[in-house]
């Protein structure tokens, strides 16, 4: 909310300054989100006397003026204005100043070579108004060499963000009783301005409505005049950043700037017959102010006449029967309207108005009567008219809340001790009514004080929240303890063992394209956004690939030669119920060039499949899964190279991670070339390690090497080129498991020597002795279990 | 023996003047082979008398012993310089580059998230988490924002179409406060915890992203007030700005879920374009600058997570993990946090051995 110091002076006594203010407000939760000093932007304007005005030698348009600065000689200003003339008095620039409405400094120069030192300005050069037909005059009393921003009295305005829990502060003069209560000035009573009111109010004004509009008030003035409104009220307004429209209209904005107290004016000559607040019907609709229409429906408040809907209640009034120019007689309405009601149909109907803002928020029930008054007082005070006697249908809520208030509480909540006459006087300034007791009885405009905690907020903002010391929280004895949970370890331990293979950790937006998502997924139910920010960003994502694919092609458009990344993250699934299903994932993507074209190696590399195994085990493998135990199986998704993916597996449902080439459809469809690999972990199917009971142990098992070394022997056999290595080491491994400690594939060779249909596989078994070295015979004898059991799949020594 | 001695000067002479390895072996065959004019010398031992032996035996075992220390000392010469011929062979250009090992790094929102778990862990805050898609009723209601509360339509919430078994609309949390609810519904009080994570709000310009991520802060106990909010606010800023002049304002505010409602100003000057924490908002040079809000919470949110109101109380605050992050290591865009440029990953990430730890301090040195 903004608003001129000149404004609230109107409403509190004070003698502080600017920056006392705007301290104080801030102190007191009233947020200054800026301060405006036109005494600053006008700096260097000044109020000159036009002595000479001569035709420019060289120029038709412009003219040569001698003008009186108020001090030392006279300054010569070439202007063009067609207004400007000998005699008169205006505004004048000097070199040095800066053009509020463009930013440029002005300087002495030559005009069509004709010196110029300074400006003769236009309200719109100063940004007092649209004005550019030709300079300011000003009037003849006004004082030559005055500055030009205290001549018009511009005052500094205050800008002011009002949390959603005052709406007592919605006007201006809850700001000042705000301000009065923290102790920078008084709060002046409302000056409401005497009128004679006769005659009961020709219009009939009843609520049918008394939920959304429980209180509507009214006065009909006939005989008035409409208009401009005088410069005072224009001033405030533009302070308060309101274009004045009419006197009228200018008077109900006053209104409710001034006093939080939103009021409406209706031409009586295009009403028919009353004027009724009730539920709108459906489909109903209204051309309102702002000329658009509104369709509403049965759950909303409306105004109607007997013939159509006027206005929507609390929010906005209809064009037609909106007051104008040649306006002579009038309707006002001061009315109560749900705070509820008009904030759900606000949001339904997309409209936000001034009116509502406050309206949703609750407006002083108390102040309808004396809004009525004060409206009626000022319309027949400027634009004349006779008011009829008030009509008042229905009544605003009238039970004030009563707190049972426990001053130590400031203490115990607030941390700072406030001694109990200060907490009255505070409560009472801000209009509390404090028995005796400490019975606190609320305004009835303050409806967010629920209790004694709002008390408690109530008296520390306005004593002073700096003065609360901090206290250090109790802490435990000794060193702080471990805090971490299972999960957050892995994670952590997880993040900086990818980071420390190589891989830049990314974080991408949690959702994608719905196109992306349906194409990483077999599901169906997948969380996409009823209104997303863009079509870009609206499924949940179901895979963390996608978003690291769309990285590793911004890169690559990007120029990179290479994207290594990973991301540890959630996807996002249905789970039961309806509810969230989001799984802890880690998603990895290698594109580009592996190795770039070297002096060493000849041509740059691409990432393999085996990139992404290596990957995949060695992330499982810190996250704690039992990596000696995965099965390498097929069906890593229709994304990955048939051929060139797999999926790692505890037991033959458990999918721990998949990894592999992206297939080259999915890479078309991101428009990326290839080959690319990636790798997701699935980190929920990772199984928890057992927690062990009783004391934590660190203990770890005795070391016990074996006393004899193990030897190693190396057999080559031939075996059909589509059976799996891990088939062949598998059994070898089962040949002799007493013996056989491990069995490697140091070599797959197909070509010369190996017949059509089959591969060479070479495989290093190491042997472990056990109580005594192996004598040859016993080596021979494995040997032989070795070849037998490799037969069982095909195998056949090489000789 | 003068015949010894002029063999064993010639062969000496020989033997040094060997130009190679296989020349000596030429003059150690010819001396000390088996047909050598040493071992010949040797053999005529046997022939002789035992006086005659005494006498002549010590001269020729000497002069064996001469050539063949000389033997042995030029063929290391010349081994040596061997060698160092084929070493002088063997230069390689050093100035070319050595294979490349990929550097990775730790995304900054994940150093400051593990920072702050490491501050608050010692003062005993344990991290909690909760869903990212959220119900209405843990978003808000239960954080006393119903329905037609202002507040609602204020925090841009993103919606999906579906509603919870109970009815309950579901949508994008907007905040981490939700994870107040959950852990207080699920722990009881007392309660000291922080919730890191990604939280979002249908908002996207030059400073905003529709994602973003906030830690929220809980201390539920039976003595809290504001000072103890204030303190560990202080706390915590001082140990993660390495900074004793960290100064706090607190202002009064409104958020639904706490009351009193403080929002949490620090003081900072301008360096060049760049903000820096510290020192007093008010003096020369300094401002104050948001970093978040913060209050005691609300009874009726401590009614809603079951916790007994009138035995128990605490705060709660809320601060972006970006922002400090951006203000800590002097980011200024915050899309780039996640657009995944490894150039900005690398600039700005951190080497997975940074491990935040107390005694090392929680922030990483440029």
């Amino acid at each position: 909310m903004k608003f001129s110091i000149t404004w609230l002076k109107d409403h509190l006594e004070t003698e502080a300054s600017l920056q006392e203010i705007t301290d104080a407000l801030n102190a007191i939760g009233l947020e200054v989100e800026g301060v405006e000093d036109p005494s600053e932007s006008l700096a260097g304007f000044r109020v000159a006397h036009v002595l000479t005005a001569e035709k420019h030698p060289d120029a038709d348009k412009l003219q040569v003026l001698s003008v009186d600065t108020g001090e030392g000689d006279p300054v010569q200003v070439v202007c063009g204005a067609p207004n400007a003339r000998a005699g008169m008095k205006g505004v004048l620039g000097l070199p040095g100043a800066v053009v509020p409405s463009n930013g440029m400094e002005l300087r002495k120069a030559a005009i069509r070579g004709v010196e110029s030192t300074g400006m003769m300005c236009s309200a719109r050069e100063l940004d007092l108004g649209e004005d550019h037909d030709g300079i300011i005059e000003l009037p003849d009393d006004a004082s030559v060499g005055h500055s030009f921003a205290d001549y018009q009295g511009s005052s500094p305005i205050i800008d002011v963000a009002i949390t959603p829990n005052r709406p007592d502060c919605m006007g201006i003069y809850g700001i000042a009783r705000d301000l009065a209560a923290a102790g920078l000035g008084t709060l002046k009573p409302v000056a409401i301005p005497s009128f004679d009111a006769s005659g009961d109010c020709p219009v009939e004004v009843r609520t049918d409505d008394p939920e959304g509009c429980p209180a509507f008030y009214g006065r009909v003035i006939k005989g008035v005049t409409n208009g401009p409104s005088p410069d005072w009220l224009q001033q405030r307004l533009k302070s308060a950043g309101q274009k004045p429209i009419s006197l009228l209209v200018d008077l109900t904005n006053y209104l409710m700037l001034a006093f939080g107290r939103p009021a409406h004016v209706y031409d009586l000559a295009k009403l028919q017959g009353s004027l009724c607040a009730r539920k709108a019907e459906t489909g109903e609709e209204l051309l309102a102010l702002n000329e658009k229409t509104y369709t509403l429906d049965d759950t909303m408040t409306a105004i109607a006449d007997e013939a159509k809907v006027v206005g929507i209640g609390g929010i906005m009034g209809g064009e037609e029967t909106g007051v104008q120019d040649d306006s002579t007689d009038v309707l006002l309405e001061i009315a109560f309207f749900d705070p509820a009601t008009t904030g759900v149909t606000g949001r339904k109907l997309g409209l936000a108005t001034d009116a509502r803002t406050r309206f949703e928020r609750g407006v002083d029930p108390e102040f309808l009567d004396e809004g009525l008054d004060l409206l009626t007082g000022l319309i027949v005070e400027l634009a004349g008219g006779t008011a009829s006697e008030a009509i008042r249908a229905g009544s605003p809520p009238s039970e004030a809340k009563i707190v049972a208030f426990d001053t130590g509480l400031t203490k115990r909540l607030g941390g700072v001790e406030v001694a109990d006459d200060e907490q009255r006087a505070i409560l009472e300034k801000l209009g509390f009514e404090v028995a005796d007791d400490w019975q606190v009885t609320c305004p009835l405009r303050r409806n967010d004080i629920e209790g004694p905690a709002d008390l408690v907020e109530e008296v520390v903002r306005i004593h002073g929240l700096d003065k609360v010391e901090s206290v250090a929280l109790p802490r435990v004895d000794g060193v702080a303890r471990p805090t971490a949970s299972p999960q957050q370890m892995l994670e952590r331990k997880l993040r900086r063992a990818a980071a420390g293979s190589g891989l830049d950790e990314a974080i991408t937006w949690s959702f994608l394209p719905e196109d992306v998502a349906e194409h990483f997924t077999a599901t169906d139910d997948l969380w996409k956004l009823s209104n997303p920010i863009s079509e870009d960003m609206k499924v949940m994502r179901p895979s963390l690939i996608p978003g690291l694919l769309l990285a590793a092609k911004r890169n690559a458009d990007r120029g990179a030669g290479v994207t290594r990344v990973f991301e540890l993250g959630r996807r996002y699934f249905k789970g039961k119920g309806d509810a969230s299903d989001e799984r802890a994932t880690l998603g990895v993507v290698l594109a580009g060039e592996k190795t770039q074209r070297g002096w060493a190696n000849g041509k740059a590399t691409s990432f393999d499949a085996y990139d992404a195994k290596a990957a995949a085990i060695t992330l499982l493998e810190a996250a704690g899964a039992p990596t000696a135990r995965l099965m390498v199986m097929g069906e890593a998704g229709e994304q990955f190279h048939p051929g060139q993916s797999a999926t790692l597996r505890l037991g033959p449902k458990n999918v721990l991670a998949r990894f592999g080439m992206i297939h080259p459809a999915t890479l078309k469809a991101f428009d990326m070339d290839g080959p690319v690999a990636a790798v997701e972990l699935f980190l929920d199917a990772i199984p928890a390690k057992k927690a062990s009971k009783g004391p934590v142990s660190f203990a770890r098992p005795s070391f016990t090497p074996p006393a004899l070394q193990e030897v190693t022997r190396d057999f080559a056999f031939l075996v059909p080129a589509d059976l799996a290595a891990e088939d062949l080491l598998k059994t070898v491994r089962g040949s002799d498991k007493t013996n056989i400690t491990a069995a490697r594939v140091f070599d797959v060779f197909t070509g010369e020597g190996v017949p059509e249909g089959k591969k060479s596989i070479a495989i290093e078994v190491t042997l472990q002795p056990q109580e005594k070295s192996f004598k040859d015979k016993e080596l021979k004898a494995i040997a032989d279990t070795v070849v037998t059991a490799a037969e069982k799949v095909g195998a056949e020594l090489r000789g | 023996m003068t015949e010894l001695t002029d063999q064993k000067q010639s062969a000496l002479a020989a033997i040094k003047a060997s130009p190679t390895l296989d020349a000596l072996e030429e003059q150690r065959v010819a001396a000390l082979g088996k047909k050598g004019w040493v071992s010949l010398a040797l053999k005529t031992l046997g022939q002789m008398g035992p006086d005659e032996r005494k006498e002549a035996a010590p001269a020729i075992q000497a002069v064996r012993g001469e050539v063949a220390e000389a033997i042995e000392a030029k063929k290391a010469k010349l081994e040596a310089s061997a060698l160092e011929a084929q070493l002088a062979a063997e230069t390689i250009d050093l100035t070319l580059p050595a294979p490349e090992q990929p550097k990775g790094s730790i995304h900054p929102v994940s150093q400051v998230m593990d920072e702050l778990a490491e501050i608050f862990a010692d003062l005993g805050f344990s991290v909690a988490t909760g869903p990212e898609i959220e119900d209405d009723w843990h978003n808000f209601t239960a954080l006393n924002m119903d329905e037609s509360h202002p507040a609602r339509a204020m925090h841009d919430t993103f919606y999906f179409p579906d509603k919870a078994s109970d009815g309950a609309s579901m949508l994008l949390r907007t905040h981490t406060s939700p994870v107040q609810i959950r852990s207080m519904k699920e722990q009881g009080a007392p309660i000291r915890l922080i919730a890191p994570g990604r939280v979002y709000r249908s908002d996207s310009d030059a400073t905003h992203t529709p994602m973003f991520h906030q830690v929220e802060g809980l201390v539920v106990d039976e003595d809290i007030h504001l000072g103890h909010l204030k303190w560990t606010l202080e706390t915590f800023f001082k140990a993660f700005f390495e900074r004793e002049d960290i100064v706090l304002r607190l202002r009064p505010s409104y958020f639904p879920f706490t009351e009193p409602s403080v929002e949490v100003d620090v003081g900072y000057s301008n360096e060049g374009d760049r903000r820096v924490v510290g020192g007093h908002g008010d003096d020369d040079g300094h401002d104050w600058m948001e970093l978040g809000g913060s209050g005691m919470v609300n009874r009726r949110v401590l009614e809603f997570a079951g916790i007994d109101a009138d035995k128990y109380q605490g705060f709660a605050f809320g601060l972006g993990i970006d922002r400090i992050a951006m203000l800590k290591y002097g980011m200024n865009d915050l899309r780039a946090f996640f657009d995944g440029d490894p150039r900005w990953l690398a600039h700005y990430g951190f080497s997975p051995f940074d491990q935040p730890t107390l005694s090392a301090g929680v922030g990483v040195r440029p």
